[in-house]
């Protein structure tokens, strides 16, 4: 498999780094595999728009910066438009249903969109609302196994939350193996 | 010596360059670390913080660089093993009393994890612009031993190199690391405690009163243990082998010249090359840290055109690999130095191939890695 580049992006406070950190944690601890994060920092990532970046490879990741990535999960709409044309042709686009618009998908952008807050909401804590996308990302993207992410949600979150996050992921995951089941079904 | 199993998070881990670091130092023994955090290192101190209090060491964060560098040398000479991080402006702070380090021959490690500069310059951003700093920083005549990571993996590894080097030679020992991969996360192996082989100070074999806090006529000697009954006096002034000042030339000379051939007499040992593809290279591109890695896409380029390019990754930048460099440049076409600054490095390269062969600098300002693009340019330049 040659390197799959991905952005995550959202605001602050929302777990854009422990998103990434978690699928570079799950590729290269628990899938076998290099995952090289990097992220943004500066007074400008705090509160607004900050951002993650994983390269996912089965060798050595060598250039450690994302330039056009296969891969984006938005989680707000300024974290989206900022980084909406750097999207590669045939790429895919995770995005929060009730936080981002999109605009339309050019050059075969395959789009999914999860309302991962309110999920979250109901869950009583909207804090996890990054492992409901993560959930969601590991069931519409086919990176790696979901075990190896699961994995990596229950040994990456503060001890003592893992059966909420846990709960979390599950719920992103099943929303997201439907809406694939029910694309199949209407194509 | 084996690492102790305390101090050894054994497995594998998902950690940044600067958590690897701070992993290092405590797996090497490190036991008291005093720093003024600065970004981007300020990960090695928060990690040590954490961790020291588990492990029976002592964090203290001090009021100044100046200080800090201070308290290092004071608590290696009280028997631990010490340790500071911080950079480019701290770096700056740092120079007078890592010169008193050189002087009283004090073994400790200091890490700067390099950002854009001059000046407060780009904190957030990586360079490698400190390079000749670390050389030259501290005023008056000495030698350094200076390493480059390449990775988090390297962080680990190389911190406790630091540790053993600082020990063997009796000196302070610089880790050059930059933000890139201070801030870069990726797969750690720590090794079980029994593979990871520690050099241990030296103490003195002599009775107190009998021992000085150098030997007469020795290169590297054995410390004094405190709290055993050895009184001694040490000093950044010049000195003889009892530590008390001696003002004049010929105590000058002795002094400087020791210092000088603990690592000119011993570069062998210090110089740790990577090599590859260079046995049949026509052009070869020297690097070190960040810049190793993303030089290796372009290579691979060029490599597949038919070009021949080998590599050399400077895993110790200082001492520089003066006699590699020499060999090479009687065989090669050109010599490409690729490092985030202006040509600080690329100038040791060049005067050692002494217009032998062409020498190139592939270098910017900093504040990002370099395009591969950039470098295979610099080949295509060096094989018209």
């Amino acid at each position: 498999m040659a390197a799959t580049e991905i952005r995550i992006t959202g605001l602050g406070g929302q777990g854009v780094i422990l998103c990434g950190y978690i699928i570079g944690k799950a590729a290269s601890i628990y899938n076998e595999q290099h995952a090289t994060l990097t992220q943004s920092f500066g007074p400008e990532a705090r509160g607004s728009a900050c951002s993650a970046q994983v390269i996912v490879s089965d060798q050595r990741v060598l250039y450690p910066y994302v330039t056009a990535p296969q891969i984006l999960v938005a989680m707000s709409n300024d974290g989206y438009k900022k980084y909406k044309d750097t999207l590669a042709a045939e790429s895919i686009l995770v995005y929060e249903k009730d936080l981002v618009k999109p605009e339309g998908g050019g050059d075969g952008v395959r789009m999914f969109g999860i309302p991962a807050t309110r999920f979250a909401e109901e869950l009583g804590r909207k804090i996890v609302l990054n492992i409901v996308m993560l959930g969601f990302f590991g069931a519409v993207t086919d990176l790696m196994p979901v075990e190896a992410l699961r994995k990596a949600v229950e040994t990456s979150v503060p001890a003592g939350t893992e059966e909420l996050n846990l709960k979390a992921f599950d719920e992103g995951y099943e929303y997201g193996v439907k809406l694939l089941e029910e694309s199949k079904a209407s194509t | 010596m084996k690492a102790d199993p305390q101090n050894v998070l054994t497995g594998a881990h998902y950690l940044d360059g600067n958590y690897a670091i701070a992993e290092g130092a405590i797996a090497a023994g490190c036991k008291f670390f005093a720093g003024y955090p600065i970004t981007p290192s300020t990960e090695i101190a928060e990690r040590v913080s954490r961790r020291f209090p588990l492990i029976g060491g002592i964090f203290v964060q001090m009021e100044d660089e100046l200080a800090s560098m201070a308290a290092i040398l004071g608590a290696s000479w009280g028997g631990k093993k010490s340790m500071s991080c911080t950079s480019g402006p701290g770096f700056s702070l740092m120079m007078e009393n890592f010169g008193l380090g050189i002087m009283l021959e004090t073994p400790c490690v200091l890490v700067n994890v390099q950002r854009g500069g001059p000046s407060t310059g780009l904190p957030t951003l990586p360079g490698q612009a400190d390079m000749m700093q670390a050389r030259w920083g501290s005023h008056g005549d000495y030698e350094v031993i200076a390493l480059a990571p390449d990775s988090p993996q390297e962080g680990f590894e190389l911190t406790i190199h630091a540790f053993n080097l600082s020990e063997k030679y009796r000196m302070p020992v610089l880790l050059m690391t930059d933000e890139c991969v201070g801030h870069m996360t990726e797969k750690v192996i720590i090794p079980p405690p029994e593979e990871i082989e520690l050099i241990e100070r030296r103490y003195t074999d002599k009775k107190p009163g009998e021992a000085w806090p150098y030997q007469e006529n020795e290169l590297i000697s054995p410390m004094l243990p405190v709290g055993e009954g050895y009184k001694f006096h040490i000093t950044g002034l010049t000195h003889d082998y009892r530590g008390y000042p001696v003002i004049n030339a010929e105590a000058q000379a002795e002094n400087v010249d020791r210092l000088m051939a603990k690592v000119k007499e011993n570069v062998d040992d210090l110089t740790w090359l990577e090599e590859k593809d260079v046995e049949d290279a026509e052009v070869v591109v020297v690097s070190y840290g960040i810049s190793s890695r993303v030089v290796q896409p372009a290579i691979a380029k060029a490599r597949e055109e038919g070009i021949k390019v080998g590599q050399i990754k400077m895993v110790t930048v200082w001492p520089f690999p003066e006699k590699r460099i020499r060999e090479l440049a009687g065989k090669v076409k050109a010599l490409i130095m690729v490092e985030m600054n202006y040509g600080q490095v690329y100038l040791e390269m060049d005067r050692c191939a002494a217009g032998r062969c062409e020498t190139y600098i592939c270098g910017h300002a900093g504040g990002t890695v370099h395009d591969p693009g950039s470098v295979y340019s610099t080949i295509k330049d060096a094989v018209k």
